[in-house]
């Protein structure tokens, strides 16, 4: 087997075996991206000398017996709105172009005591807002699966690189669905843990009260994986939760029988592409013949979601913001008549628009006179989702269901109408708002080609169900053979004629 | 629309938030923070009267740290990213009238 | 007849914990480092960054209220307020709004009619701003976050004082019962204890408040009274002649002696407090509650009256001494050396309380040990050195914890006891002043003083004036 088709713990055991040499690993991966980031542009910074110094450490540690996990020596991406120590961290935004942290997030700290590699950093939606990562300041990146289309977001960069071959996993991060619908997008494994799971220190915040890291991966297993890596009890994060449950390859079971499936109906009504539809459905019915229990029930609320998600995420990240003053790091205007023209400039030429519209809309929903009406009614209505949330889980071990309404969509057709695009968030951001965890993994694709991912959605702290569930529809489904969950890849130079030869074409839906 | 959003509004919102928005962006930010209240308005067909507002999911209580300094000098880190900096401080355009 | 107003005063007070680390991160509260030598991510609002709670902020922000007869929030959050200015890293202060710490508190207060209650409507946990610094040469202003992030709690007290006595007496007993606690060490000029005047005037008699200010950059109980004064001249006198009171934020310039208003278009006042999502709630039980009242040490009206059972020493004295508990635990720690008690009081009510006066400092200033002391009242007991000789070792003493012993020995100022040396000094007294010595005989007593005078200058201070007295007579 070729390296750059290896997953990431495939790869982690060659390397322990002797098999693969971290370097050679490094180099695969740098050769891919090589090859195809022009065309794709997943990273936003790459430290090929960096992951090659990191390689020859990372290998001597294996070689004296130190480091003996599954992840030691595997090449990963990480979002770039996670802080990397003396690595570049935009969160794809021109307000903090040159920001190089000091410091690294938890989450990356614990990676790299597992011996992880660190490629670069990847592109996102701009601060994380957006759902097709083509918000970003610095350029678009496209789906590996058809360059037209968007790879998704906001970890769109994470899953596009993951899918690419262009990394072995991917750090992304999740507030309103920013794992799973990228994952979903670009045909791979994305899970989204419980909120307070992994620690969030170290990542730059959009909604503190729903952001959370997560893995992208090529399959369940390097998902477990990478999430029994990073998921710490963290004394630097008040959030972060003190759990032992987190042996998450002890999941890794191929056996639904008696695991309690719940279907929201109100995730299968109008607005739900019917290819998309289908092959969701196919996957429950799949599940029931292996011995779970599959029932049909109604969740409620669904459509509120999205207008709370909107007034807490933008009222947070209007506050977390303001820290981008153009004093203390990043951008600041070149000229200014005192000081608070130089904020305005700064931040206004600084933030994209997208980032702007959502501080503008959070500041407002916050100011004297509308907090009542807006937001605390938005954290009753979360206070009422939750608790459906909670009805559901009496009876259910996972909720399943679509990830989004639809596959990838054309590059440039989501950011005019802003409703709209919050539409596509409509089947992810209720888990955020309730602090679940949730994973997208492929379920099949469409006529065009384009994946499609199903969702399972886990009460909290409850990730080893949705592992199980999702491990066993990976061995139904057949496993992530290369020709079947691998884009055919095309190089730049034959751009036009990838739609020939990529993923979608001959290749016939199971 | 049944929110209309006025240029005092969005100029008003633009000190909060410490943003300057050219003539055209101003027009689109009346449409699209209008458009957006319309849709959160729809919060308000959901009885509430009896709910809590949730800011945090979990009851996790009680995070402290102990009153231990752990922190050295930090300094040149801290500064490294400053945009203007002096004499180991951070420049700013003057606050002083 | 012309109208006769009454004055309207309510206080916001900061006071500045006395925590080793800051209220959310690990960095030092120290003084006097170099600019940003402590500072971290978490206190310069670095992206990615995260606050946790100093639990000792908590506990003394509740020592404070039970020691103020408050209620105590058993389920309290933070708040972030939110404003753009440098000294501000994250554009929003942490603070507490919706529930504070601490709530419905009073003290007690002496004013010229007899006793009176300050009511005290909150107290808030938050975190203090960074120090801006003007720089002329560049024209700019330079951001030092050393004290960014330092624990500070406000006393927000209802608007129940009427005059500036009694803002005054209301702060002093607030800091002696903070400063009793440990809490803080409240110094008005280091701003660990720093006051906002919110005052309004009315015609007396209403019921009805007028239109409030609030006054900033007090820097002293004088510059307290001075602002009180003119700010109530000026809202009379914009009374007076048919104009508004504007509510505003002014600053007080205490060397112009006049207030001025802090407006800008660009400050909205509009802080968009919303609870702080990076941070949990802080639930309260009553073991807890319990603990925290165990802990609280004797306060001032107990201590007086151990004081009363245990120390031979005046009630005036007693008084004097428990103002301050720096001054209280001096004077009980130097007479659990051994010192008689009256002596300790002595040189504390005397020339402790007049340097301190003169040098304008607090007694938490006072730099000399226990041991110092004891040791300096010793050597008077011994007749070692004589009370000139003391009160001079004293005052070097309390400029730098010297120790006494030591000094003497060094200087040379010890007292000569040997009678020998000192019979031959006062031998040549008498000798080279003939006039004095025969005055003496002639019954004039005074001139004794003379002889005693001439012999410790001779002696260059250093002869028990007693002693000196006694060989003059005897050799007369």
């Amino acid at each position: 087997m070729k390296i750059i088709d290896m997953t990431a713990v495939e790869l982690g055991t060659a390397i322990q075996n002797r098999e693969v040499g971290v370097q050679e690993a490094v180099s695969a991966a740098l050769e891919r991206i090589e090859e195809k980031e022009a065309l794709y542009h997943c990273y936003v910074t790459l430290d090929q000398e960096g992951a090659l110094g990191q390689a020859r450490e990372v290998q001597k540690r294996i070689d004296a017996g130190e480091l003996t996990g599954a992840l030691a020596g595997v090449p990963v991406a990480i979002k770039d709105n996670l802080c990397t120590e003396g690595m570049l961290t935009t969160c794809s935004s021109r307000i903090l172009y040159n920001f190089v942290p000091t410091y690294s997030a938890q989450a990356v700290v614990n990676l790299q005591r597992a011996g992880a590699v660190i490629l670069g950093k990847t592109n996102m939606d701009e601060f994380a807002m957006g759902s097709t990562t083509e918000t970003s300041a610095f350029g678009v990146t496209r789906n590996p699966w058809d360059p037209e289309h968007v790879p998704g977001g906001s970890s769109g960069g994470s899953a596009a690189a993951v899918a690419a071959g262009e990394c072995f996993y991917a750090l992304g991060s999740d507030t309103g669905g920013s794992i799973r619908q990228p994952a979903s997008f670009c045909g791979v494994v994305g899970l989204k843990p419980t909120y307070g799971r992994v620690s969030r220190y170290g990542l730059i915040a959009y909604g503190s009260s729903l952001d959370q890291i997560g893995p992208l991966c090529k399959d369940v297993r390097d998902c477990a994986t990478v999430l029994e890596a990073i998921s710490t009890h963290d004394p630097k994060d008040s959030t972060s939760v003190p759990r032992t449950d987190t042996d998450f390859t002890s999941a890794l079971v191929e056996d639904v029988t008696g695991m309690r499936i719940g279907i929201p109906r109100d995730y299968f009504g109008e607005g739900l592409d019917p290819q998309v539809r289908e092959a969701v459905l196919k996957v429950a019915y799949a599940l029931k013949e292996r011995g779970a229990l599959v029932e049909e029930f109604d969740l409620s609320l669904v459509e509120y979601a999205i207008p709370a998600y909107y007034t807490i995420a933008t009222a947070e990240a209007s506050s977390n913001l303001e820290r981008f003053d153009g004093i203390k790091y990043g951008y600041r205007t070149q000229e200014y008549e005192g000081l608070h023209n130089m904020y305005k400039k700064s931040r206004s030429e600084g933030f994209g628009p997208e980032v702007r519209r959502r501080i503008m809309l959070g500041s407002f929903v916050l100011s004297s006179g509308y907090y009542d009406a807006y937001y605390l009614k938005a954290l009753r209505v979360k206070a009422l989702i939750k608790r459906a949330f909670d009805a559901a889980f009496e009876k259910y071990d996972v909720i399943l269901g679509p990830v989004a309404p639809t596959t990838a969509p054309r590059l440039g057709e989501s950011l005019s109408d802003p409703i709209r695009m919050y539409l596509g968030d409509i089947y992810t951001i209720a888990v955020n708002l309730a602090g679940l965890p949730a994973l997208s993994i492929p379920c099949g694709r469409d006529l065009k080609g384009l994946p499609i991912g199903v969702q399972l959605i886990g009460d909290c702290f409850r990730e080893k169900k949705l592992i199980q569930t999702a491990y066993t529809w990976e061995k139904i489904r057949g496993g992530s053979s290369p020709d079947e969950d691998t884009p055919t890849v095309c190089s730049p130079a034959r751009k036009d004629e990838c739609r020939d030869v990529g993923p979608a074409a001959g290749k016939e839906e199971r | 629309m049944a929110n209309v959003i006025s240029d005092e509004t969005i100029e008003y919102v633009g000190i909060l938030a410490k943003l300057e928005l050219s003539p055209q962006e101003r027009e689109q930010a009346k449409k699209d923070m209008g458009s957006m209240l319309d849709y959160i308005d729809r919060l308000g067909e959901l009885d509430t009267s009896d709910v809590e507002p949730m800011s945090h999911v979990f009851p996790i209580n009680n995070v402290f740290r102990e009153d231990i300094v752990t922190n050295g000098d930090m300094r040149r880190e801290i500064l490294s990213n400053a945009p203007g900096e002096k004499d180991g401080m951070f420049m700013a355009p003057r606050t002083f009238e | 007849m012309a109208k006769q107003y009454e004055t309207v005063i309510g206080l916001e007070v900061h006071v500045e914990l006395a925590t080793k680390t800051k209220i959310f991160c690990g960095c030092s509260t120290a003084f006097g480092g170099e600019p940003n030598t402590h500072t971290c991510p978490v206190c310069t609002g670095m992206p990615g960054s995260l606050p946790v709670l100093n639990k000792q902020v908590l506990e003394y922000a509740v020592a404070v209220g039970l020691a103020t007869d408050c209620t105590i929030t058993r389920n309290c959050k933070f708040d972030r307020k939110n404003y753009f200015y440098p000294d501000n890293p994250q554009n929003y202060q942490i603070s507490q709004l919706y529930l504070p710490i601490c709530r419905d508190g009073r003290v007690e207060i002496g004013t010229e009619d007899g006793k009176k209650f300050v009511g005290i409507h909150e107290i808030h946990m938050e975190e203090d701003a960074g120090k801006l610094i003007h720089d002329e040469w560049d024209d700019c202003t330079l951001v030092d976050y050393n004290r960014s992030g330092v624990p500070l709690i406000e006393i927000v007290s209802e608007p129940d004082m009427r005059s500036s006595q009694e803002v005054i007496a209301y702060l002093e007993k607030l800091r002696m019962i903070i400063q009793y606690l440990g809490a803080s060490d409240c110094k008005l000029q280091e701003g660990s204890m720093r006051a906002d005047v919110n005052l309004s005037v009315r015609e007396a008699g209403s019921g009805e408040f007028g239109t409030r200010t609030e006054m900033k950059n007090l820097n002293s109980f004088k510059a307290i009274a001075r602002a009180i004064e003119a700010e109530r001249e000026r809202q009379i006198d914009l009374l007076e002649s048919g104009e508004a009171v504007v509510q505003e934020t002014r600053r007080w310039d205490d060397n112009q002696g006049e207030s001025y208003a802090m407006r800008s278009k660009e400050d909205a006042q509009d802080y968009r407090y919303f609870p702080d999502p990076d941070l949990v709630p802080v639930v309260l039980d009553d073991a807890f509650l319990e603990q925290i009242r165990a802990r609280q040490p004797e306060m001032r009206p107990e201590k007086m009256l151990r004081y009363k059972r245990e120390f031979d020493i005046p009630d005036y004295d007693i008084e004097i001494i428990t103002e301050s508990r720096h001054m209280a635990d001096l004077f009980e720690a130097t007479a659990a050396l051994g010192s008689q008690p009256k002596k300790v009081s002595n040189w504390l009510m005397g020339d402790t309380l007049r340097l301190l006066k003169e040098r304008d400092m607090d007694p938490g200033d006072i730099c000399f040990s226990p041991e110092n002391l004891a040791r300096l009242i010793a050597l008077t007991d011994e007749k070692a050195i004589n009370s000139s000789v003391a009160r001079e070792v004293f005052e070097v003493m309390f400029e730098k914890d010297i120790d006494p012993e030591k000094y003497v020995e060094e200087k040379g100022l010890k007292t000569v006891n040997d009678e020998g040396a000192l019979r031959a000094v006062v031998e040549q007294v008498i000798a080279a002043n003939p006039q004095s010595v025969a005055d003496f005989r002639s019954g004039k007593e005074k001139a004794i003083g003379f002889l005693v005078g001439q012999t410790m200058k001779a002696m260059k201070g250093k002869a028990d004036p007693g002693m000196v007295n006694q060989l003059l007579r005897e050799l007369l």
